[in-house]
């Protein structure tokens, strides 16, 4: 039975980020001194799922080898949107919510059409991009703050607990994992954002829809930042323009995504992995907390892990014979 | 085609040799000169324009290590923090016994060396991609600074010899910080065009396995490339502790995306392998004037983000597209 | 030429790459059921017009008919739409793909919208079949399959499409004899099946095998079209490179130098299970060929001794002291003098969008540098002196290196090496893909090199070079010497049987 062999092999990353996360949340939760209650538990989530969802995003369009440096502005911009349209009556919240979901998809859409048909370098064309998305986060919130007639509760349903204390926000999560990345993965589409990623000229001689396949992972990254960007908006009940916000959300999920087995050079990983890189990522700052350590030191901490994991990647050159195979 | 006989192999005309980036780069200079002029005249104004070269030789001294690294096809995403810590530890060692003064500039310097190295150790050597070493370089030169000064903006004065390096004007009122960047400017274009190593550095960012199977030692290459991307980093984080006489927490963070920005829109490409220090030169200066202008007309910072935005996408649209994939 | 009318024809088709004409009103017709033959020296046109076929560029004048209407193809989608599906030198497979991937790339089997995994499968194993490549799991993932077995895949990918017109262009160039065997069976039962093939080969016997029909392209004109067996090989080739055409390799010396130490030494070269205990000795002045179907161990052989791998095992000697070679860059250091021309001038052995004069200058820039400054008067007459000497076809030394045809970027890459002054020199197959008169230039200077001291070791996939050029062939099978040939004893039927460790006498290895 040679499949779940292929099965493995395929999968990898994936499951390398899995049993990362394990353990991180392992040591978090047995050493945290509330210990593995639900509160616990679905404090982390809540956060983890911010950063799981950034990273989603990153994933997509890293698939096609490209980089996007907007993602973490698209998530300010969609929560200073929601701040100000998620409103009480049952109209205003789906306007408001539908409204955000469109922002964001209209950014990555801008993203898309600038790589595509500007045939502009990725890494540069988001860095503009995201000046202009946070331009327009701080227009619409030069200060902190919400709607008047915000709809506070309807957040609550996103942030608090199921049944059987099982946080809503991994619930929430499993839903858009399920919506958006389970059929994309899939479809023809997807399988040509891989392909772009792999070997961008092969991809266009097979005939594969290069262009539509960049555009659609331009498009979700954007959708799925803004969707990070509601769920913001659900934790905080506030809108922001923080500009840190921005950067380390953007920083973090390359962090995520690189963490999560996704190549970033394109072609391999999964939006999967990358909830598990974020998830791990995330659990290690909050192991600091939990171990007490200074905060004086965190920061620190937080760097020398980061470049520790990316590092042990390294450890496959260890059994490189062809020294030709180091270079691209 | 017939080969060429005659040593007609003479250096191609000056039309030929500039880069077509570059120019494209002075001549949006120009524009937003006269754009700008039409708001103010004093846009034109020979103190106005100094000064603007003056602010634009910090950003000029960080672009030029970004420059190295881009051409060889990577990226420093660790400047912000190495940055702070050229300012932060030369400042700290100044007041560090009677010799501080003395070797504090050197001892900046060298801490921005050894990031650097961590930064090529993690490329060259471990292959890790250097969008990922950079940002954990960056990350674990945060972690330092914030050991270091206790979480505090920190005390500790620029030397006199960084503020005469940032502010003085010795020479005929040119700034010393103009001077700085220009002497290091023609050492990188020297270094870029007329050696070996710059051979080589244009070499690796175009294709590497070629390099190597050529015989040239890619891995040491690069190495010394985020050495200088290093040093250039702490050096501009100096000449801006001295021009503010004292270094502050998060003082780099401004200065990544226009130093990237700036040698891109300067005509290099981003994936390595072509670009020219004239370009970046112009680049540096289409940055640092964008931004000024954007300031001077007083437009809130909403409306300064997007224009600035908008003006490196209009200026990428023009001269930075990539080829199309059917010819 | 027949009665049967053309399923495909060109007409008037040009096409201009900035001052270049790479096709000039270039004319073809293809009929069903024939394999056709294009012939020509790289930039001749020949890929030129596949591609133009192919829809992956389109043609700046004349018009393309497709069963008698006149078509135009927007994309390669648009191309395969019509029916002609292409095998291009350059694979068009994805490496992080799995094969069936690969081969339903265009088009899968859907169900709901999402890829049918199950019938993806089904269809992709009976193109593999078709191929004659059962024996590939259709979820291994492409990267991991050796260069001959994607390009099975890489035919089963256009066979599963169930084109009309099907082109082949230099689609064996990386098989083993006895796939190519294979391939070639599978294209006549294809003819026989009614598909009209185009196949462009630079390899004679193979044509001479299977076409029907031939067109000679040169300078991007049709110079000639015929039934095949209506022309010599003598004729073919002076069609091709439209000059007389006499004997293509240079004299060997009568008897070499004796009694000196060699100056390169292998003993019991193991690295890797690729290569198991080889050892060889080349003298100055000697041309040693490595022969053997592909990827027995010759590409490893010299990348090992250049120093591109690690964890060899074995001795070597240069000049008769034993060294440790770690890297290229000490390979090429004056203490060895060794130079590698690699396998792929596209990506080992030129960086494309750099200058031909940088390119030129790259592997000897100790010698036109003074403590790493370059000497610019240095580097122009370097460039000059290699230019001239290896008559390297160029419009100026500014322009970049991509712009020069096959030929003539095989020679900047020898000439870098050149610079370097070598003693010994190491080639990977540095003839695949040129044209004839490249060749015959290449092989000249090979023997000008060795009579002039160098030491030579030369691997080819060509079995007429092996026996044209070479003092000695050592035939590899499976990492080891299998045999060892000397002079006369350098064969067809030798090099063939000791390539397919067929034991033909009792030599001993060396």
């Amino acid at each position: 039975m040679r499949d779940w062999r292929f099965w493995l092999a395929e999968n990898r990353g994936t499951l390398v980020a899995l049993a990362i996360f394990l353990v991180m949340f392992t040591i978090y939760v047995s050493n945290h001194p509330a210990g593995f209650t639900a509160n616990v538990v679905n404090t982390a989530a809540n956060k983890g799922v911010l950063l799981a969802l950034v990273a989603m995003a990153q994933t997509m369009v890293v698939l096609t080898s490209g980089i996007d440096l907007s993602v973490g502005t698209i998530f300010v911009l969609c929560n200073c949107v929601a701040s100000h349209l998620l409103l009480v009556s049952p109209l205003g919240t789906i306007f408001g919510l539908l409204v955000t979901l469109a922002v964001g998809a209209l950014c990555g859409a801008i993203n898309g059409v600038l790589v595509i048909f500007g045939r502009l370098q990725p890494i540069v064309a988001t860095i503009a991009t995201g000046a202009v998305y946070y331009g327009l986060a701080l227009w619409l919130r030069p200060d902190p703050g919400v709607a008047d007639d915000f709809n506070g509760d309807f957040c609550d349903l996103f942030t608090g607990k199921l049944a059987f204390g099982v946080p809503a926000s991994l619930v929430a999560l499993t839903g858009v994992v399920l919506i958006v990345w389970a059929p994309f993965s899939r479809s023809a589409l997807g399988r040509a954002a891989y392909a772009v990623g792999s070997s961008e000229l092969s991809a266009y001689m097979s005939g594969a829809p290069v262009k539509a396949a960049k555009f659609s992972v331009y498009v979700l990254a954007g959708l799925l930042a803004g969707i990070g960007g509601l769920y913001l908006t659900f934790l905080t009940q506030s809108g922001e323009a923080s500009s840190a916000n921005a950067s380390s959300y953007t920083l973090f999920s390359i962090a995520s995504v690189v963490l999560g087995g996704v190549s970033l050079f394109g072609g391999s990983g999964s939006a999967i992995g990358a909830i598990f890189g974020a998830l791990a990522f995330r659990a290690i700052g909050d192991l600091l907390f939990v171990f007490n350590i200074e905060p004086l030191w965190q920061p620190l901490f937080q760097g020398v892990v980061l470049l520790a994991s990316v590092s042990i990647g390294a450890a496959r050159l260890v059994g490189v014979r062809n020294r030709l195979e180091l270079f691209g | 085609m017939t080969s060429q006989n005659a040593p007609t192999a003479a250096a191609p005309s000056l039309l030929q040799r500039l880069d077509k980036a570059a120019l494209a780069a002075f001549a949006c200079v120009i524009v937003l000169l006269l754009a700008g002029s039409l708001y103010s005249s004093s846009f034109l104004s020979p103190e106005y324009l100094l000064q603007q070269l003056k602010v634009a030789s910090f950003l000029g001294v960080v672009a030029t290590g970004m420059m190295i690294v881009i051409l060889l096809g990577q990226i420093d995403l660790s400047a912000p923090w190495v940055i702070a810590v050229g300012g932060m530890m030369s400042a700290s060692a100044a007041a560090f016994g009677p010799f501080g003064p003395w070797i504090n500039i050197p001892f900046g310097i060298g801490c921005g060396v050894a990031l650097g190295l961590v930064n090529g150790v993690g490329v060259a050597y471990l292959r890790i991609p250097s969008m990922i070493v950079t940002l954990a370089v960056n990350a674990v030169a945060q972690g330092l600074m914030v050991v270091h000064t206790g979480g505090f903006s920190p005390q500790d004065s620029a030397s006199p010899a960084m503020r005469f390096l940032a502010t003085g004007e010795p020479v005929f009122g040119v700034p010393n910080a103009l001077i700085v960047w220009g002497i290091v400017g023609l050492g990188a274009w020297f270094l870029l065009k007329r050696t070996t190593f710059g051979r080589a550095v244009y070499a690796i960012g175009n294709r590497e396995r070629a390099a190597y199977l050529s015989g040239v030692d890619t891995q040491k290459v690069t190495l010394i490339a985020f050495a200088l991307s290093g040093a250039l980093s702490a050096f501009g984080g100096i000449l801006l502790a001295g021009y503010a006489s004292k270094a502050a927490q998060a003082m780099g963070d401004p200065y990544l995306l226009p130093a990237i920005a700036s040698v891109v829109l300067g005509g290099a490409s981003i994936l390595g392998g072509r670009g020219t220090y004239l370009g970046t030169v112009a680049g540096v200066i289409l940055v640092t004037l964008l931004q000024s202008i954007l300031s001077v007309m007083q437009i809130p910072e909403a409306g300064r983000q997007i224009a600035y935005g908008l003006v490196i996408l209009a200026m990428l649209l023009v001269y930075g597209r990539g080829d199309r994939l059917r010819t | 030429m027949h009665a049967a009318s053309p399923l495909f024809a060109m007409e008037g088709v040009s096409k201009f790459y900035g001052g270049v004409r790479a096709l000039e009103k270039a004319d073809l017709v293809v009929l069903p059921g024939r394999v056709h033959a294009i012939l020509g020296e790289n930039g001749a046109g020949k890929s030129t017009l596949i591609k133009i076929m192919a829809g992956v560029v389109a043609p700046d004048e004349g018009r393309m008919t497709l069963s008698g209407e006149t078509v135009a193809f927007a994309s390669p989608v648009a191309a395969q739409a019509a029916g002609i599906s292409c095998i291009f030198q350059e694979l068009s497979l994805i490496p992080d793909l799995s094969v069936a991937d690969n081969i339903l790339i265009n088009a899968p089997p859907t169900r709901l919208g999402l890829i049918d995994r199950a019938r993806q499968r089904e269809l992709a194993e009976a193109a593999l079949a078709k191929a004659g490549a059962s024996d590939i799991h259709p979820r291994t993932p492409v990267k991991d399959l050796p260069l001959s077995r994607r390009q099975l895949v890489e035919i089963a990918k256009a066979l599963a499409r169930e084109p009309r017109i099907l082109i082949l262009d230099e689609a064996t160039s990386a098989l083993a004899a006895a796939d190519v065997a294979q391939v070639l069976n599978l294209l006549g039962r294809l003819r026989d099946e009614g598909l009209a093939l185009l196949y462009i080969s630079h390899r004679m016997h193979e044509i001479a095998e299977i076409a029907d029909d031939c067109t000679i392209f040169r300078n991007g004109r049709n110079v000639a079209s015929f039934k095949a067996g209506d022309k010599n090989d003598d004729e073919i080739v002076e069609l091709m490179i439209g000059r007389e055409y006499h004997s293509v390799f240079p004299p060997k010396p009568a008897s070499r130098p004796d009694g000196e130490r060699p100056a390169l030494e292998v003993k019991d070269l193991a690295w890797n299970n690729r290569l198991k205990g080889i050892s060889l000795t080349v003298g100055a002045g000697e041309i040693v060929g490595l022969g053997g179907l592909d990827g027995q161990g010759q590409r490893d052989l010299l990348l090992a001794l250049f120093g591109a791998l690690r964890g060899v095992a074995g001795e070597i000697r240069v000049g008769g002291e034993a060294v440790n070679v770690t890297s290229p860059r000490r390979a090429k250091s004056a203490a060895f003098g060794m130079a590698l021309i690699p396998e792929d001038r596209k990506t080992e052995g030129l960086m494309l969008p750099m200058s031909i004069g940088d390119n030129l200058t790259f592997a000897a820039l100790d010698r036109v540098s003074r403590s790493g400054v370059l000497d610019a008067r240095a580097e122009r007459a370097m460039i000059e002196r290699s230019v001239q000497s290896l008559s390297i076809k160029i419009s100026r030394a500014e322009a970049p290196v991509a712009s020069l045809s096959g030929g003539n970027q095989q020679k900047v890459v020898i000439g870098k090496w050149l610079a370097a002054g070598p003693r010994i020199i190491l080639l990977n197959d540095p003839t695949r893909g040129i044209d004839v008169g490249t060749k015959q230039e290449i092989y000249g200077l090979l023997r000008r090199l060795a009579d002039s001291g160098a030491a030579i070791v030369f691997y080819s996939t060509d079995y007429a070079e092996l026996i044209g050029c070479c003092d000695r062939v050592l035939v590899l099978y499976d990492g080891a010497v299998k045999r060892v040939l000397i002079g006369d004893e350098i064969t067809e039927k030798a090099l063939i049987a000791s390539a397919l460790n067929l034991g033909v006498g009792t030599e001993a290895v060396e």
